[in-house]
C-alpha cells in the first residue's frame, strides 16, 4: 500500500489512468448502444417516456391499470413491447370505443409521435418486441412463392387463403388483410394482437415474415380477373350470393312470367 | 296477328260470367275447337289491352322483336369483345371493383344475349299468344285390365319361345354365372391393405390408427422443416409442425397420406393456464402438441385463439378447448382432439415422447 502511494506521482500513472478512462467510457458506450439495438430512438428518450406515460394515463389506464399491471377489463401491458402498442394504437384498435368481443380497426386521433411516445413508455416497463426496423420490413428481395406456402400453412386458416379474413368464435373474427401495411403485418405476427397467436422469430424467421408480407402485398395489388370477388371469402359468400341474390332474381323472373298481362 | 286481335276484341264485352255458365260464344271457343281442344275454364276472363287495341298489339310486337334484336347485338358484341379486348386488361366496375375487362364483357354480353331471347319469348307469350284459362283433366295412372292381360301373355310367350323352362342346363349355368360375377368386386377389396414388399401390408384399421410419430421423433416446422427448440415457441404462440422424416416417407410412398395424418400444432400457454391434459406431463413447460386433423370429418384446423385457447374448425365450427385436454365444447365433433406427448431430446430440440395414444382424425367403423 505504501509503495503504491509512493509511486502515484510516476509519469506513467497519468497515461495509464487516461487509457483506463478512455476504455471505460468507450466500453460503457458500446454496451449501452448494443444492448438494445432494435429499440427506436424514442424509447431511450426520457421525455418521450414521460409524455407517453401521460398519454397512457389519459387514454389507456382505465382498463389496463395505472401501472399497466392489468385489470379485470384489460390485460397487463408489461412486456408486450413497443410493437404491440404501435399496432394496436396506430390502427385505432386501442383505445376501444366500447367493450366488445373484438376491438375493430377504426380511425385514430393519436399522431404518429404520440403513438411512439406511448410505445416508449410501455417498452420502458419491461422487455418486449420492438417496433420493426426499416431493414426488417424491406420485403423487396423476398420470395413471394415461399411466402404463399407459409401464408397457407400459418395464416390462411383464419385470414383465408386470399387474405379476406374470416369468422372465429363468439363474435371474434380474423380481419381482412387487404388494407394492412407491411409494418402492421409484421407487428401482428410478432406480438399476437387480441386472439391471434404469436409467430415468433424462432419458427417464422425474419426472412419468412418478409416473404409472407410480400405475398400479402401481392394479394392486395392483384385484380380480381374472374369478376365480383365477394370479399374473397370463398364458397360461403359465393353460395350466399347465389341463394340470396341470384335466387331472388329468379323468383322475380318467375313472378313476372306468372303475372297476367294487362 | 290482327286476326287474333279482332277475335279477342269482338268478344271482349262478353267477359265476366259467373261459375258454371260458359256461353257458346266465349272468346276462347273459336281458338280451341277441334280434336284435342281443351275446354275453357269457367272463371271470368279479362282480355288484355293487346287483345282489343291494335296499337297495343303493335307495341308488344315491337317489344318482342326488339328483345330478339338486342340478343343478336349482344352476340355480335361478344365476338367483338373476344377478339378486340386485351385478355390481361383490367377495368374498374362500381360495386365489383377491379376486374378483368374481357371476362366481364364476355359474361355480360353472353348473359344478356341468352336472357333477351328468353325475355322476348315470355313477352310474346304474355302479350300476344292466347291467354284463355283452360281446364286440363287428370287421368288415372293405373293400367287397364286389357293391358294387364296383354303383358301377362307377352311374358308367357317369352318364356315359351326362349325355352327358359325347357333347357335346364342353360338355366342353371346362367344362374350360377350371375351368382359368381360379383366375386371380382369383392376380391378387389384386398387393395385396402397397402401391399408392402409383395405381402399384405398393414390393415386399413392399422393404417387409420397409426401415424408417423414415434418416440423421440424430432418435431419440425411445416413449410420450412427446421427443428424447434422450446424457446422458439413463445407463450401465445402457434406452430404448425410435422415429424422430421415426413419428406422421406412422402417420397417413398408417393402420396400425402402420412403428412395428412401426422400434422400437428404446437401451442404454448402459461403452465398454470392448462386445466387438464390427456396424460400427466404430456406438455413441455406449457408447450402442448395436438393433432391438426379435426375429429369430425378430418379438416386440418389451426384457427387457434390464444386468449381463450379455443381451436375452431372452419368446416363445421367444431370447437376444442386446448387448455382442457382438447375436449369438444361446441359443434358436431364427437371426440376430443388427440394430444401428442412431447419433450426435449439431448440436443434440446422438441421431440415426440410417444406415438399418438388414440387414432387421429374422424371416427371409423372399427375404431370402437
Amino acid at each position: 500500500m505504501k509503495g503504491l502511494v509512493a509511486r502515484r506521482r510516476n509519469p506513467i500513472v497519468a497515461s495509464m489512468l487516461l487509457l483506463a478512462a478512455l476504455l471505460g467510457v468507450g466500453g460503457v458506450y458500446a454496451v449501452a448502444t448494443t444492448a438494445a439495438p432494435a429499440e427506436a430512438v424514442a424509447t431511450s428518450d426520457q421525455t418521450a417516456i414521460d409524455e407517453g406515460k401521460r398519454l397512457y394515463l389519459e387514454g389507456c389506464s382505465s382498463c389496463h391499470g395505472l401501472n399497466a399491471q392489468g385489470t379485470s377489463n384489460g390485460p397487463t401491458l408489461i412486456g408486450v413491447g413497443a410493437a404491440a402498442v404501435h399496432f394496436q394504437v396506430s390502427t385505432g384498435r386501442m383505445p376501444m370505443a366500447a367493450p366488445a368481443a373484438q376491438a375493430p380497426e377504426k380511425p385514430t386521433d393519436y399522431t404518429e409521435e404520440e403513438v411512439s411516445q406511448m410505445a416508449a413508455y410501455i417498452a420502458s416497463l419491461g422487455p418486449g418486441p420492438a417496433i420493426p426496423t426499416a431493414e426488417q420490413l424491406d420485403y423487396s428481395d423476398a420470395d413471394i412463392a415461399e411466402g404463399g406456402v407459409l401464408f397457407r400453412i400459418n395464416c390462411a386458416q383464419c385470414h383465408q387463403a386470399a387474405g379476406g379474413g374470416g369468422a372465429l368464435t363468439n363474435g371474434k373474427y380474423a380481419p381482412s388483410l387487404m388494407e394492412a401495411t407491411p409494418q402492421e403485418i409484421y407487428e401482428a405476427m410478432l406480438t399476437g394482437p387480441q386472439n391471434m397467436p404469436v409467430f415468433g422469430d424462432g419458427t417464422l424467421t425474419v426472412e419468412d415474415k418478409q416473404a409472407i408480407i410480400a405475398y400479402v402485398m401481392d394479394l392486395q395489388e392483384a385484380p380480381s380477373p374472374g369478376g365480383l370477388a365477394l370479399g374473397r371469402l370463398g364458397p360461403v359468400s359465393e353460395g350466399l350470393f347465389l341463394w340470396a341474390g341470384v335466387m331472388a332474381a329468379f323468383v322475380g323472373i318467375a313472378v313476372w312470367i306468372g303475372i297476367k298481362a294487362r | 296477328m290482327s286476326d287474333l286481335t279482332t277475335r279477342g276484341g269482338a268478344s271482349a264485352p262478353d267477359h265476366g260470367h259467373g261459375h258454371g255458365d260458359v256461353p257458346a260464344d266465349d272468346l276462347a271457343r273459336p281458338l280451341y275447337e277441334g280434336p284435342g281442344a281443351l275446354p275453357a275454364a269457367d272463371i271470368p276472363h279479362r282480355p288484355r289491352r293487346s287483345d282489343f287495341d291494335p296499337k297495343a298489339a303493335r307495341r308488344a310486337e315491337r317489344q318482342v322483336s326488339a328483345l330478339f334484336l338486342l340478343s343478336m347485338l349482344m352476340v355480335v358484341l361478344f365476338v367483338v369483345a373476344y377478339v378486340a379486348i386485351d385478355p390481361y386488361a383490367d377495368v374498374y366496375i362500381p360495386m365489383f371493383g377491379v376486374v378483368g375487362f374481357q371476362t366481364f364483357a364476355l359474361g355480360l354480353t353472353f348473359g344478356l344475349g341468352v336472357f333477351c331471347i328468353g325475355a322476348g319469348a315470355i313477352q310474346w307469350a304474355k302479350k300476344l299468344m292466347p291467354d284463355v284459362e283452360v281446364v286440363q283433366e287428370r287421368h288415372s295412372l293405373a293400367s287397364t285390365s286389357h293391358e294387364d292381360v296383354e303383358a301377362a301373355e307377352q311374358y308367357e310367350r317369352g318364356k315359351e319361345e326362349s325355352g327358359f323352362a325347357q333347357y335346364k342346363i342353360i338355366r342353371r349355368t346362367l344362374i350360377a354365372a350371375l351368382a359368381l360375377f360379383p366375386i371380382p368386386l369383392v376380391v378387389m377389396l384386398r387393395d385396402l391393405w397397402s401391399p408392402k414388399n409383395g405381402s399384405f401390408g398393414p390393415s386399413p384399421v392399422e393404417l387409420l390408427s397409426t401415424t408417423a410419430w414415434v418416440e423421440d421423433m424430432p418435431i419440425v416446422t411445416d413449410g420450412t422443416y427446421v427443428k424447434i427448440r422450446p424457446e422458439d415457441v413463445p407463450v401465445g404462440g402457434l406452430v404448425s409442425a410435422l415429424p422430421e422424416n415426413i419428406m422421406e416417407i412422402q417420397e417413398a410412398e408417393h402420396n400425402l397420406n402420412a403428412r395428412g395424418k401426422a400434422a400437428i400444432i404446437l401451442v404454448r400457454m402459461e403452465p398454470d393456464e392448462i386445466r387438464a391434459q390427456q396424460g400427466d406431463g404430456w406438455d413441455y413447460q406449457g408447450i402442448l402438441a395436438y393433432s391438426k386433423i379435426c375429429t369430425h370429418v378430418g379438416c386440418p384446423i389451426a384457427l387457434y385463439e390464444h386468449r381463450t385457447h379455443h381451436l375452431l374448425c372452419p368446416c363445421h365450427q367444431s370447437t376444442f378447448d386446448l387448455a382442457d385436454a382438447g375436449n369438444v365444447i361446441f359443434g358436431p365433433a364427437a371426440r376430443r382432439m388427440p394430444q401428442l406427448r412431447i419433450g426435449v431430446n439431448a440436443e434440446g430440440y422438441l421431440v415426440a415422447k410417444a406415438p399418438f395414444a388414440e387414432p387421429i382424425g374422424p371416427s371409423f367403423w372399427e375404431r370402437g
